[in-house]
C-alpha cells in the first residue's frame, strides 16, 4: 500500500475523509466533471446516456413489478392484471416496462446507428465497440426471457418456437433443448427459471455497460467529423456542457416515451399475448416482439432449419468482427462519398427486414427477407472490405474547433453571440 | 467565457432547471413507493362479515380476519358478572369490561396473545381456560378472563379489541 | 393469358371470400377515444345490464371483482346486492363439507361453468373466451368487437356454411360458433335508451372496453401532466443550453 501516493484535497473535510480512503470524489470529477468531449458531437452522441437512463428505469421498474409477480403457469398471466387492476399505480410500473424495453431497443438501435456511420467501431475503439454488441446480445436474451413471463399466447409460443431451434444442432440439440426447458415441451419449469434468469441478466448488463463506459473514457469519445482532439479547443468539460445537452436528449425521450405509456400503451403490443397461453392452439401468425424482428427474418428466410438458426446468430457474430472488416482509415462517413450510401443502404435494409419480420414468411415478404439477408451479409463480407479499399475519401476539416467555429457556434440559438474564435476572426477581419 | 452579465438570468433559469427536476424526480419515484402499499383485493378483504344469529350462549367462534384469528363469543350472565365485578386499577392493563364491548354478551377479539403471538386456547368446551375462565395461552402461560384482560402471566396487554360494527343483530362486520 | 388472368380474378371471388374480409374495418365513435377521452358511464352501466342477462350464460369475466362495480358509478349497498345474486362455492366449513354462498363484492364475477372442460361441453366443443381483457385481446379492439355483434349477415352465395356455426362478417374465416346474440330489443334499459342492436353493442362493447382498461382516464389524466413537465422542462433546460454553449467559441 503506497501511503505517500498524492491524495487530492477538497476543502470540505467530510469529502476529504471519504477520498483518501476510496479517491471515488476524484474519480468523478475526472470522468463527469472536467472529462473532454469534442465540441462537435451532436444529438446522436446523447443516445447513450439515454440508454443508461432506461436501463435504470427497467431494473427499477422491472424490481416493483417482482413485488407482484407470481412466475407459475397457472398464476402468471392473473398476477400481471392483477398489478393492471389492483396494485396502486401497477398499470404504469406495467406500461413503463413493456414500452421501456421497446425504447430501450430503439435507442440502442440509434446508438449503433451513431456507432457504425460516424466509425466509432474503428480504432482505438475496437474493444468498446465489441463490448457493446454484447451488450445488444444480452440485451436480445433479457427481452426474449421477460416476453414470455406474462404467459400470453405469445409467450408460450415464442418460446416454444425459438427453444425449438436448438434442437436443430446436430447430436447434442434435442438434449439440449431439454436441458435449457427442464421438460420436453415449454412449461412450468421453464417459466420459473427464465423469470430467474431475465431477473439477473439487466445487472450483468450494468456491469458490462461499465466496462463499456470505462473503455469509452480511455480514448475519448469519437465525433461526427472522426478527427481525434488535438487541442484544447477541441474540447469542452463535459460538465456542464455535455450533461445539459444530454438533459434536453432526456426531456425530448421523456415526451416520446410517456406519449406512448399514457395514450398508446398496447401500441406495440401483441394482440395475442392478452389471450392466456394454450398448449393446444397456436396463434395464426408467430412474432417476436418487433425489435427482434430483422434477425426472425433472417430465421425464417433460409428453408433449411439448422442454416437458418447459424445465419441468424451469424448476423449478429459477424457485428463484432466489423472494425476488422473495414480497412478503411477515414472513420466518419461525411467523409466517405461512396460508402455512405451503402451504409444508409444497411440502415434501410435492417428496416425493411423487421418490417417483414413481423408478417407471414410467404410471397413477396419471404422474397424482400431473403434479399435483405443477402444484402446484409453483403454488406458486411464484400462491400465494407472492398469499399474500404478502393474509396477515396474526401477531405478531412484541419480540426475540430475548426469545423465548430464554422458550421457550429453560428447556429447556437439566437440573441448575442459570444467572442468569435481565432478561425473565425480570421475570416471576418474582426 | 463570458461571465458576469448576463449572471441573473443564468441563474434563474439554473434554479428553475434544478427545482423542476427535484420536483420531477420526486414525482417519479412517488408512484413506485405507492405501490408498495396494500393493492386494492387485499383492502377488500380486509374486512369480513360474519353471521352470528347461530352461536348459542356460552359458545365461541373463530373467524379469520386479515390472516389472523378473531374470537367471537356469546357470554353467559356469569361470565359478564365475572367480567364486570373486576376493579380496572387491579389490573395490569386497566380496562373496564363496558370499555371493551359494544353489547355485553358479544365479547369481540383478536385471538392473539400480546405476550409473543401465540393463539390462546379457551374456543373449544374441551379447552384449558385458565384460572380466570377466559383463555389461556400456552406457549408462556398467560391467562385471560371472560373479558379478555390479562390477569397472570407475561402478556403486557389485553386482548386487542378489533374495530367492528354490529350491521343489524345477526351480523357483525369486521375491520 | 391476360383473358385467363381475368376470369380467374372474377371467379376467384368466393375463394378470397373464405379469408376474413377485405373490406377495412369501419370505426365507430367512442367517448374514451383520444387523449381527453373518457368513459361514459352510463353506457357502462347499460352494457352491464346487457352482459350480464345475454353474455355471462357463456362467458366468464374472471378477472373482475363485483367491487369493480362501484367505479362505473354503483352505490355501495347496490353492488352488494348485485353480487349477492350470484352463488359462489366456498368452504371447506368445519365439517370439511364445500358449501355455496352468496358473492360479496370482494369476491370474482362467478363463471358460467365450473370449468373450461365443461364450458366446451355446452358449447358445441367451441370454447367462449374470458371477456375481461377481450378488447385488448383482438385485432382493431373494440371496433372489431362492436362490428361482429352486429356481422351476422347471410352468407355470400355457394357458401357452405359448417355445422353449429354461423356466417359472420367479421370473425377471421368466417365463422363463427356463437349464434346472434344480440338482435333489437333483446334488453330492457332502465333508463329508457333506445335497445336497438347497434345501441345494445355499443353499450356492451364500452363495458367491455373499462373492463380490459378500467385504469384509463387516470392513464390519460397522468399522462398529460406528464408531458406538459418535459415539454417545460426541456424548454428551459433547452433555452440554458443555448446560454451556456453561446459562450463556447
Amino acid at each position: 500500500m503506497d501511503k505517500n501516493r498524492k491524495v487530492h484535497q477538497f476543502k470540505n473535510p467530510v469529502l476529504n475523509w471519504i477520498e483518501f480512503r476510496l479517491p471515488i470524489i476524484s474519480y468523478f470529477k475526472k470522468e463527469y466533471g472536467d472529462y473532454p468531449m469534442p465540441k462537435n458531437c451532436n444529438y446522436f452522441w446523447s443516445f447513450g446516456a439515454l440508454a443508461t437512463i432506461t436501463l435504470v428505469t427497467m431494473i427499477v421498474s422491472g424490481i416493483f413489478l417482482a413485488m407482484n409477480y407470481t412466475p407459475h403457469t397457472d398464476m402468471a398471466f392473473d398476477s400481471v392484471e392483477r398489478i393492471m387492476r389492483d396494485v396502486n399505480y401497477g398499470w404504469l410500473m406495467r406500461y413503463i416496462h413493456s414500452n421501456g424495453a421497446a425504447f430501450f431497443f430503439i435507442i440502442v438501435y440509434i446508438h449503433i446507428v451513431r456507432a457504425m456511420y460516424f466509425g466509432s467501431y474503428k480504432y482505438p475503439r475496437e474493444l468498446n465497440w465489441i463490448l457493446g454488441v454484447f451488450i445488444f446480445l444480452l440485451m436480445m436474451a433479457t427481452s426474449f426471457l421477460g416476453y414470455t413471463l406474462p404467459w400470453g399466447q405469445m409467450s408460450y409460443w415464442g418460446a416454444t418456437v425459438i427453444t425449438n431451434l436448438f434442437s436443430a444442432i446436430p447430436f447434442i440439440g434435442e438434449g439440449l433443448k431439454t436441458w435449457l426447458l427442464g421438460d420436453y415441451n415449454v412449461g412450468n419449469a421453464t417459466l420459473n427459471r427464465f423469470f430467474a434468469l431475465h431477473y439477473v441478466l439487466p445487472f450483468v448488463i450494468f456491469g458490462v455497460v461499465g466496462l463499456h463506459v470505462a473503455a469509452v473514457h480511455v480514448h475519448g469519445s469519437n465525433n461526427p467529423d472522426g478527427i481525434d482532439i488535438k487541442t484544447n479547443n477541441d474540447s469542452v468539460n463535459f460538465f456542464p456542457y455535455m450533461l445539459i445537452k444530454d438533459t434536453v436528449a432526456m426531456c425530448a425521450f421523456g415526451v416520446a416515451i410517456s406519449a406512448v405509456i399514457f395514450f398508446g400503451p398496447n401500441l406495440m403490443a401483441e394482440v395475442d399475448n392478452y389471450i392466456p397461453a394454450d398448449p393446444l392452439v397456436t396463434p395464426a401468425h408467430i412474432v417476436p416482439n418487433w425489435y427482434l424482428a430483422p434477425f426472425y427474418a433472417i430465421l425464417r428466410a433460409v428453408p433449411d432449419k439448422l442454416g437458418g438458426v447459424l445465419l441468424m446468430f451469424g448476423a449478429i457474430v459477424i457485428l463484432f468482427v466489423l472494425p476488422w472488416l473495414d480497412r478503411s482509415k477515414v472513420r466518419s462517413c461525411n467523409y466517405r462519398p461512396i460508402y455512405k450510401w451503402f451504409m444508409m443502404g444497411f440502415f434501410v435494409n435492417f428496416f425493411a427486414l423487421g418490417y417483414v419480420g413481423m408478417l407471414p414468411a410467404e410471397g413477396l415478404y419471404l422474397l424482400i427477407a431473403r434479399v435483405g439477408l443477402l444484402y446484409y451479409f453483403g454488406f458486411f463480407f464484400i462491400i465494407t472490405p472492398f469499399v474500404g479499399w478502393i474509396e477515396k475519401p474526401s477531405k478531412l476539416p484541419l480540426s475540430i474547433s475548426d469545423v465548430y467555429a464554422k458550421n457550429i457556434a453560428p447556429n447556437i440559438g439566437g440573441g448575442e453571440k459570444g467572442i468569435p474564435s481565432p478561425a473565425m476572426q480570421k475570416d471576418t477581419n474582426l | 467565457m463570458a461571465k458576469k452579465p448576463k449572471n441573473k438570468r443564468r441563474d434563474f433559469l439554473q434554479l428553475s432547471t434544478v427545482t423542476l427536476g427535484a420536483v420531477g424526480t420526486a414525482a417519479f419515484i412517488w408512484p413506485f413507493l405507492k405501490s408498495m402499499s396494500p393493492a386494492e383485493d387485499t383492502l377488500a378483504a380486509g374486512s369480513t362479515e360474519v353471521d352470528i344469529s347461530a352461536i348459542e350462549e356460552g359458545q365461541s367462534i373463530t373467524i379469520k380476519w386479515r390472516g389472523k384469528p378473531v374470537f367471537i363469543k356469546k357470554r353467559t350472565k356469569d361470565e359478564i358478572d365475572a367480567a364486570k365485578m373486576v376493579q380496572a386499577s387491579d389490573l395490569r392493563d386497566p380496562q373496564d369490561d363496558a370499555d371493551r364491548v359494544q353489547k355485553e354478551e358479544w365479547l369481540v377479539l383478536v385471538g392473539v396473545c400480546t405476550h409473543l403471538g401465540c393463539v390462546p386456547l379457551g374456543q373449544k368446551v374441551s379447552d384449558m381456560k385458565g384460572e380466570y375462565d377466559g383463555w389461556y395461552c400456552p406457549c408462556h402461560g398467560s391467562h385471560y378472563d371472560t373479558s379478555g384482560r390479562i390477569r397472570k402471566g407475561p402478556a403486557p396487554k389485553n386482548l386487542d379489541v378489533p374495530p367492528y360494527t354490529f350491521l343489524n343483530d345477526n351480523t357483525i362486520k369486521i375491520g | 393469358m391476360r383473358l385467363l388472368l381475368i376470369i380467374f380474378l372474377l371467379f376467384s371471388s368466393n375463394l378470397f371470400a373464405a379469408e376474413m374480409s377485405t373490406e377495412k374495418m369501419p370505426k365507430h365513435d367512442w367517448s374514451f377515444k383520444g387523449v381527453t377521452g373518457t368513459f361514459d358511464r352510463a353506457a357502462i352501466q347499460r352494457g352491464y345490464k346487457v352482459y350480464r342477462e345475454v353474455c355471462a350464460g357463456c362467458h366468464s369475466m374472471k378477472l373482475l371483482y363485483y367491487r369493480d362495480l362501484i367505479d362505473v358509478g354503483f352505490s355501495e349497498a347496490q353492488v352488494k346486492v348485485i353480487a349477492s345474486e350470484y352463488t359462489v362455492l366456498d368452504g371447506p366449513n368445519d365439517d370439511g363439507e364445500m358449501f355455496e354462498r352468496p358473492a360479496r363484492p370482494a369476491d370474482r364475477f362467478v363463471n358460467p361453468y365450473a370449468n373450461d372442460n365443461e364450458a366446451r361441453a355446452n358449447n358445441n366443443g367451441a370454447y367462449p373466451p374470458d371477456l375481461s381483457v377481450i378488447t385488448k385481446a383482438r385485432k382493431y379492439g373494440v371496433d372489431y368487437i362492436y362490428n361482429l355483434l352486429l356481422g351476422y349477415v347471410e352468407p355470400p352465395k355457394g357458401m357452405e356454411v359448417g355445422n353449429g356455426m354461423w356466417y359472420n362478417k367479421w370473425m377471421a374465416g368466417n365463422q363463427i360458433a356463437m349464434p346472434a346474440p344480440i338482435a333489437d330489443g333483446s334488453v330492457d334499459y332502465d333508463d329508457g335508451t333506445d335497445n336497438n342492436a347497434e345501441q345494445l353493442s355499443a353499450d356492451v362493447t364500452h363495458f367491455l372496453h373499462w373492463a380490459a382498461e378500467p385504469e384509463m382516464e387516470e392513464r390519460k389524466n397522468l399522462g398529460i401532466k406528464v408531458i406538459l413537465f418535459f415539454i417545460i422542462l426541456g424548454t428551459i433546460v433547452y433555452l440554458a443550453k443555448n446560454r451556456l454553449w453561446r459562450d463556447v467559441t
